[in-house]
């Protein structure tokens, strides 16, 4: 957390009435493993490579060997090397960080007053399902996930109008997360830069956060296309669309 | 309606397809009078721009008249006859805004999928080319959805033909953009254009347009040397003389002030680097085949300009970076930002000051394309521009 960001709406500090402490939203490096997640590889990574070695057949062997060795190996470094290979970011918390921006060619109130309509992001934001606002600063969120929906309370811990926003979850969520969403004026008649930085625990923990990348289920994808869609809508008020054109594809095995 | 669609590497059709509706309340449909064969065409036929789809529809160089508009559509009547522009362009995003239209923020759907490969940017959605630069249905059809229709189409009010302002669609403001790039110095600087293609046959003569003192033009192909000799440029056949040192010779030693490379990813060339290139593109392993480039960076005189109209999609490498940093050179490059050209471009037309049609030596219907895109792509019969006729 930067020096110059006010912890709490400095016009109307009672509006946010129990905010936490606003936690930190530094990149610190790629995938460090948490120490349960670290016990946990290193017990069936053990497990494995014994498993390997008491095995009769020599491709069962190899695998459960090799499968054991890299989960030992990564369990003793306490590094995940496929989460550091597909770019997956930590905080000083060993949380998931996804962070993007985008310039949108409009004023920052206008922008931020589009953000703080808590209960309109729906029809920006593909994946959220809804968000049902509780009070001034409570909210209730739910999220599509590859097992159904999930939902969780979040509470607003910063509100600078035309500023800035930030959120964290309620102790209980079931995917805790905390982020901000800044808006500041771009150079020239550019519009305003909006600069999302978002914390999560994946479910899983860094191999959760693997598993969700390689199925697609991607927060960083999501941010991007999520970012992409609110520029979109605020600059053209619609999305461009090839969806329904012609084409040859009935010919050649498709929809047409 | 007719179309023709890319059913696989090296192969294209006619089929017929739905004709195409309104999208959105910005779209208006085009009823397509002539449309056009462009060398780049030739990459998706060649199967080296990833992302086409089997059925998409191809085509990018096309006009006619205008028979439906949605009903956010401000400045286009039915009726209208239009040139547009091959870039799609949303008319509101920053680069627009400053003109940069082929770089637009809004109009590629596919964003995700540039991103990936350009460094988390996508350019502008472009006409039938690649689902990676938007998948947008083409006009080599006869009829086409033509998107933002307030930004893109432009309206010719004269009576010229189809023929002469057709290519204001792409071709014309490529080559002319190239040569703009290079930032001319009339009477004193020479210019050099390696390909004598469409695109190059415009550079040249934009190049002459601009004040150039010289233009030399190299290609291996007669017919289109022929072509570039005729409008006063000096050529050079590079599968006759050893190009570098003609060069220099051209210019007494210093090289050519300005190149133009309107080659790219697909250049034949000759000698061990063309081999090389050639097999790692066959492998995958590389999009692009870099000869003219070379030559271009290898050829440019001290602090000249290399300017890029050409098309490259990937990594490259073996590029004589020493030879461009010694020399200090700048370069130049980038989709054409067609739409600012059109205006400027017609007005020259108008005035006499050029006739588009030149570059043209094959007319057929949309029935004879396939055949003609492989004489197009093979060269044969001293093809240089095809124009079709959707309804012929």
């Amino acid at each position: 957390m930067s020096a110059d960001r006010p912890t709490t709406n400095p016009t109307d500090p009672a509006a946010l009435p129990d905010a936490a402490p606003e936690a930190d939203l530094t990149e610190t490096g790629t995938a460090h493993l948490p120490t349960l997640e670290r016990s946990v590889m290193g017990s069936v990574g053990v497990a494995l490579m014994g498993a390997g070695l008491r095995s009769a057949r020599p491709f069962q062997k190899l695998v459960l060997g090799g499968v054991g060795a890299g989960l030992t190996a990564m369990a003793a470094t306490g590094r995940n090397p496929i989460a550091a290979a597909l770019k997956i970011r930590q905080t000083g918390q060993g949380e998931v960080l996804v962070r993007d921006a985008v310039t949108v060619g409009k004023p920052a109130d206008v922008l931020y007053g589009v953000w703080r309509d808590l209960a309109g992001l729906p029809r920006l934001m593909t994946h959220l399902q809804s968000v049902e606002v509780l009070d001034d600063t409570r909210s209730r969120w739910t999220v599509r996930a590859p097992t159904g929906t999930v939902s969780w309370d979040a509470q607003i811990t910063a509100d600078e109008p035309g500023r800035r926003l930030a959120w964290a979850s309620l102790p209980g969520a079931a995917i805790e997360n905390h982020g901000e969403v800044v808006f500041r004026e771009a150079p020239g008649d550019r519009g305003t830069e909006v600069v999302v930085r978002l914390a999560y625990r994946p479910p899983g923990g860094t191999v959760g956060a693997v598993a969700a990348r390689l199925f697609g289920e991607e927060p960083a994808q999501q941010l991007r296309d999520d970012l992409m869609r609110f520029k979109r809508e605020q600059e053209l008020g619609f999305a461009p669309t090839t969806e329904g054109q012609s084409s040859g594809r009935a010919a050649h095995g498709g929809q047409a | 309606m007719k179309a023709i669609v890319w059913q696989g590497t090296n192969s294209v059709g006619v089929e017929t397809v739905p004709d195409p509706t309104l999208l959105l309340p910005t779209d208006a449909i085009v009823r397509v009078t002539s449309t056009a064969i462009c060398g780049s065409d030739l990459h998706l036929l060649d199967g080296v721009i990833p992302s086409m789809e089997k059925g998409d529809i191809l085509g990018h160089e096309f006009m006619g008249e205008v028979v439906e508009v949605g009903r956010d559509v401000r400045k286009l009547k039915v009726g209208d006859r239009v040139v547009v522009p091959f870039n799609i362009a949303c008319g509101a995003c920053d680069p627009c805004r400053r003109g940069l239209f082929s770089a637009c923020d809004n109009s590629n759907p596919n964003h995700r999928m540039a991103e990936a490969l350009y460094g988390g940017v996508s350019g502008g959605g472009l006409f039938g080319y690649s689902h990676m630069y938007g998948g947008y249905a083409g006009g080599q059809a006869q009829y086409v959805r033509v998107p933002f229709a307030d930004v893109g189409p432009y309206r010719i009010e004269s009576d010229l033909r189809d023929e002469q302002v057709l290519f204001l669609t792409d071709i014309f403001p490529t080559g002319y953009q190239a040569a703009e790039n290079c930032g001319i110095v009339p009477g004193r600087d020479v210019v050099a254009v390696f390909g004598a293609g469409p695109v190059g046959q415009f550079a040249a003569r934009s190049a002459q347009m601009l004040g150039a003192a010289n233009v030399i033009v190299i290609d291996r192909v007669p017919e289109r040397l022929a072509m570039a000799a005729a409008a006063g440029c000096q050529v050079i056949n590079y599968e006759q003389e050893d190009v570098l040192i003609a060069l220099r010779e051209a210019t007494g030693g210093r090289g050519p002030d300005h190149v133009i490379d309107a080659v790219g990813m697909e250049a034949h060339g000759h000698g061990p680097g063309a081999l090389v290139d050639t097999a790692k593109q066959r492998l995958k392993l590389s999009f692009d085949r870099i000869t003219a480039l070379r030559w271009a960076l290898l050829s440019c005189a001290k602090g000249g300009t290399v300017s890029l109209p050409g098309v490259y999609g990937g990594l490259i490498d073996k590029v004589p970076m020493g030879a461009a940093f010694a020399k200090g050179l700048t370069f130049k490059m980038g989709q054409t930002h067609t739409h600012r050209h059109i205006g400027p471009l017609l007005s020259r037309i108008e005035a006499g000051e050029i006739d588009p049609s030149f570059v043209i030596t094959h007319r057929a219907s949309l029935d004879q394309a396939p055949d003609l895109y492989r004489t197009f792509r093979d060269k044969h019969d001293g093809c240089v521009k095809v124009v079709l006729n959707p309804w012929a």
